[in-house]
């Protein structure tokens, strides 16, 4: 690790402690808007690690977030608060797993419908299964508070950044990047690229399947289309390519943003939501193909080279 | 055979969505996220027309067609013609035009939200009973899939025996040698995706004849269906398309009748995942991916 690394990873630090000292200044309003900022910093950045290098589109967030949040629900009343949530990492790792097992073989797009449904799936199967129980839900009742939830997801979103920031320097995250520029290259360069693509994917499943679980407590009762509510999984895309995923540090200026801009509308227009997701992924498309990092990138380089001339 | 015939005629407008978006990514490349939205503002507009003016859903098939045409006609050449034209490769354009119809659908579910009001719609016509065998079956079951047979013939014959129905064929096989012999590809391309646009949305017309749709959230679910329809029968097989189409209503029906009528989209995606392990490329099919 050279000089650099080591004042990245000190600045970085630094940045993390600040912000988790937020509960002792901010308002309880603007603690309830960290907290989802936090949960979308998760879900956005770890998405991002796999489909930024891969280019493989996963809506497969909600899936693997109302898996976490069912785990809470169930073992809440049976096992120790703190198990729940690596339980579920490691079911979402596995329910990655296999899904990427299924469909990474294959061309992006088949990817890309499998996990569309993937939520839907899960949450006509856990209706079911519920129906037949003769049950509609759970009560998750705890002590947990908000700050305590606020912390938990601080603590995973400097995990993420430090297993991005790990993954990228190692021969996986290399690997990654000559698949995401040619695959074919990556193969015959002797890449196992099914292998690598697998691996990645199984780690915003944990991740998405841990925020789940944490946020469990917040909702008090479950019901599956809550928890498989199948918008989450766009706002996170959106999310994520509107920073940039050129960058470890991109999702997040996509996450305070976007996340703000949906709190205003959905407070005071719920039905123009649509048009905001329909907009933001026209505006990715059109407007920002490389995200805000890329108008960073472009303005640096300018800067660079007009002191040059 | 209730189960049988139901899941048979289901399959036969299934079958006409499927062709809609498979001439979308076959010829055009687009892989048309909003799919299911077209097929919902069809079946809207028979709606509309059914309600206000007392017209049948069949004549309304007359104005859904041209109209829906047009619509899509513009789409293309406005919004996804240039992210053909910059597309690197084509992945590239995969990403894009799934990101730009994903916005689509919805902008198009916002509108619908704004000008309707958001929630379910149906309306009653033609159903009196009709009988086959030894079951009873609603007629505008029966009628839909007739009319939906027949477009999806009349759609099969174009594309076999008549010259821009050929063309589309070549620009599907491979747009770089269609442009050697002299075909038009961008023309046609934006031909091939308005048609599938037009068939979609005719689809959802009749659809609406026997089904409530949800303006909000079935568009995805159609998405989805004409996909796994697609993907099982191979990109670019009309027969291979069919076949899936029925398959995939005979499977639905049976898990609605006999275990639950909430898991019929899983159904589906147990389909689609058999299809995905042991014949990725599609029932049919032959050539690797």
């Amino acid at each position: 690790m050279s000089a650099t690394d080591y004042r990245n990873l000190a600045i970085s630090a630094g940045l993390v402690g600040l912000v988790a000292l937020m509960p002792f200044y901010a308002s309880g309003y603007v603690m309830t808007l960290a907290v989802t900022v936090a949960m979308f910093t998760v879900l956005a950045t770890s998405w991002a690690l796999f489909s930024g290098p891969t280019h493989y589109i996963s809506l497969a967030t909600a899936a693997f977030y109302g898996l976490g949040a069912y785990i809470t629900g169930l073992g809440i009343d049976h096992l120790p608060y703190w198990t729940l949530p690596l339980i579920a990492g490691v079911a979402g790792a596995i329910v990655a797993a296999l899904v990427g097992v299924a469909t990474l073989r294959l061309s992006g797009v088949y990817f890309v419908i499998f996990t569309l449904g993937l939520a839907e799936l899960i949450r006509q199967l856990v209706t079911f299964a519920q129906v037949q129980a003769g049950r509609q839900g759970f009560y998750v009742l705890t002590s947990i508070s908000e700050t305590m939830i606020y912390w938990q997801l601080v603590a995973l979103a400097a995990v993420v950044w430090l297993v991005g920031w790990l993954i990228w320097r190692s021969r996986l995250g290399f690997a990654l990047r000559i698949i995401g520029n040619d695959e074919t290259v990556a193969r015959h360069s002797g890449i196992n690229t099914a292998q690598a693509k697998v691996l990645l994917f199984m780690v915003p499943g944990a991740a998405a399947a841990i925020v789940g679980a944490i946020m469990a407590p917040r909702y008090v009762y479950i019901e599956p289309s809550m928890a498989f509510g199948p918008i989450l999984s766009f706002q996170v895309v959106i999310m994520a390519l509107l920073g940039g995923t050129r960058r470890l540090w991109g999702p997040i200026a996509g996450v305070i943003p976007f996340t703000l801009l949906w709190e205003v509308i959905s407070g005071n227009m719920p039905n123009q939501t649509y048009l905001l997701l329909g907009v933001a992924f026209l505006l990715i498309v059109y407007v920002l193909p490389g995200g805000f990092v890329g108008l960073y990138e472009k303005a640096l380089h300018r800067w660079r080279e007009g002191r040059a001339a | 055979m209730f189960i049988i015939i139901t899941g048979l005629l289901l399959g036969g407008t299934y079958a006409l969505i499927a062709m809609g978006l498979n001439l979308q990514y076959g010829v055009a490349r687009i892989m048309n996220l909003a799919n299911g939205e077209i097929l919902v503002a069809g079946g809207l507009a028979a709606f509309w027309v059914y309600t206000a003016g007392q017209v049948s859903p069949i004549l309304a098939l007359f104005l859904v067609a041209p109209v829906a045409f047009a619509v899509n006609w513009l789409l293309y050449r406005i919004m996804l013609e240039p992210l053909v034209l910059r597309a690197k490769s084509r992945g590239a354009l995969e990403v894009d035009s799934i990101l730009a119809t994903f916005g689509l659908s919805f902008i198009m579910i916002g509108i619908a939200l704004m000008i309707y009001g958001g929630g379910y719609f149906n309306y009653s016509y033609l159903s009196t009973r009709v009988q086959i065998f030894d079951s009873s079956f609603a007629l505008n079951r029966v009628v839909a899939f007739a009319l939906a047979a027949l477009i999806a013939l009349a759609l099969w014959l174009w594309l076999s025996f008549t010259r821009p129905g050929m063309t589309l064929r070549a620009v599907a096989v491979s747009p770089e040698n269609a442009r050697l012999v002299g075909i038009d590809v961008r023309r046609v391309s934006a031909l091939a995706f308005a048609l599938g646009g037009a068939i979609t949305a005719m689809g959802g017309a009749l659809i609406s004849m026997f089904v409530t749709l949800d303006a909000s959230t079935d568009g995805v679910i159609f998405t989805m269906k004409a996909l796994i329809i697609v993907i099982m029968g191979g990109v670019g097989d009309i027969r291979g398309t069919v076949i899936a189409a029925l398959l995939l209503g005979i499977a639905e029906t049976a898990v609605g009748a006999l275990i639950s009528p909430g898991l019929t989209l899983a159904a589906a995606y147990v389909l689609f995942l058999l299809v995905l392990l042991f014949r990725p490329q599609g029932l049919f099919g032959r050539t690797t991916l």
